[in-house]
């Protein structure tokens, strides 16, 4: 049993080891998506201020998860972990906020 | 189980398979040890996005329903000290998976150069944030007996609520925005303490690394470290977005 020797080479997924070429290029997104959240929250886009400022952020959100945090080349188990997660994360923070929001409704 | 209690409870020599010394005797294969471990560091980390979440949302319904005093409240927030911070923790995001990988290519010198790097970055991180609660501290603006409500019933009078054109706001509206800043510690507070911690484990972990401890093939602590410190960063990503960039104007 000496394949064990070395867990690189021999393991039953292969450990992917993502280039620093990909690290780059998500580094740049990253600055260019801040630049540009930065930049959209000086108009006055009323409604469409924070939707626009989230939506950056949940794809910087989905740079660092896919791409620091390996999940794209990780096990499904990994994904499914974060992807099950997320949605009840989302769960959570959408119907309690459902809730609030709409508790006064018709009473003004 | 130890080899010496295999061998006092007389099992065979031989059943005990060859493995890598950092591989657990309760794993099959070395890979099988990376998917729970990792699956162990996620799960950790959901419970962390649980914990965020319910800060989120008690912020998002406070905003909801006192919205003028989060609008005025969130203009006493610097958004260049506030873009400098995401800028500084991207980079340290960065130097962690630069780390990740000098360690799985077994790059010692790259790896110590990583972790000091983003030490560096997480200690400004925590500077800049200092400056900006000093600030808060100037302008009684930390919730207490001496929070001041002056800037929002006299916006004229006050720089940064002049430079956003805001008008007084009533005193019912007004005294709530003490609820914005009782949040926005809270959240920032939570991260920064979590910063605070990854610093330390970072501390730890550049001795470890100098003595090669993380070069030779077993890569787990780097790479669950990384995951912790990505994670922080993504709290920021949001904290930045609800705080400082959503409420700039009415």
């Amino acid at each position: 049993m000496n394949s064990h020797s070395d867990p690189i080479e021999h393991g039953e997924h292969e450990h992917q080891i993502v280039s620093p070429k990909v690290y780059v290029v998500i580094l740049l997104a990253l600055i260019v998506s801040t630049a540009a959240t930065v930049w959209a929250s000086f108009w006055e886009l009323g409604f469409w201020n924070p939707i626009i400022a989230l939506a950056i952020a949940t794809g910087k959100m989905l740079l660092v998860v896919g791409y620091f945090m390996h999940v794209r080349s990780s096990t499904k188990l990994t994904k499914l972990t974060v992807g099950a997660g997320v949605f009840t994360f989302l769960i959570l923070v959408g119907m309690t906020l459902t809730d609030y929001f709409t508790r006064a409704w018709g009473r003004w | 189980m130890s080899d010496s209690t295999a061998i006092a409870q007389g099992v065979a020599a031989d059943t005990h398979h060859a493995h890598p010394p950092y591989q657990r005797h309760h794993f099959e294969t070395i890979a099988q040890q990376n998917d729970a471990t990792n699956f162990a560091m996620w799960l950790f980390l959901l419970t962390e996005i649980m914990f965020f979440g319910g800060l989120f949302t008690a912020y998002l319904i406070y905003r909801n329903w006192y919205y003028p005093a989060f609008v005025a409240a969130s203009h006493q927030l610097d958004v260049r000290w506030g873009t400098l911070n995401t800028l500084v923790l991207i980079f340290s995001s960065f130097t962690v998976a630069m780390g990740v990988w000098c360690a799985e290519t077994r790059r010692k010198n790259g790896l110590v150069l990583c972790l000091v790097l983003t030490f560096i970055f997480g200690m400004t991180f925590l500077g800049i944030k200092t400056v900006e609660y000093h600030e808060k501290w100037e302008k009684h603006h930390i919730p207490g007996i001496h929070y001041s409500l002056q800037s929002f019933m006299d916006p004229a009078k006050d720089e940064a609520a002049r430079a956003y054109g805001d008008k007084p706001l009533p005193l019912d509206m007004a005294r709530h925005t003490e609820i914005y800043f009782f949040l926005y510690f809270a959240m920032t507070g939570m991260h920064a303490l979590h910063m605070i911690i990854g610093i330390g484990i970072l501390v730890f972990m550049i001795f470890r690394a100098q003595a090669g401890a993380y070069t030779t093939g077993h890569v787990t602590y780097v790479e669950n470290f990384g995951l912790y410190w990505h994670f922080v960063d993504i709290v920021w990503i949001y904290l930045f977005a609800l705080l400082y960039l959503i409420s700039r104007h009415q």
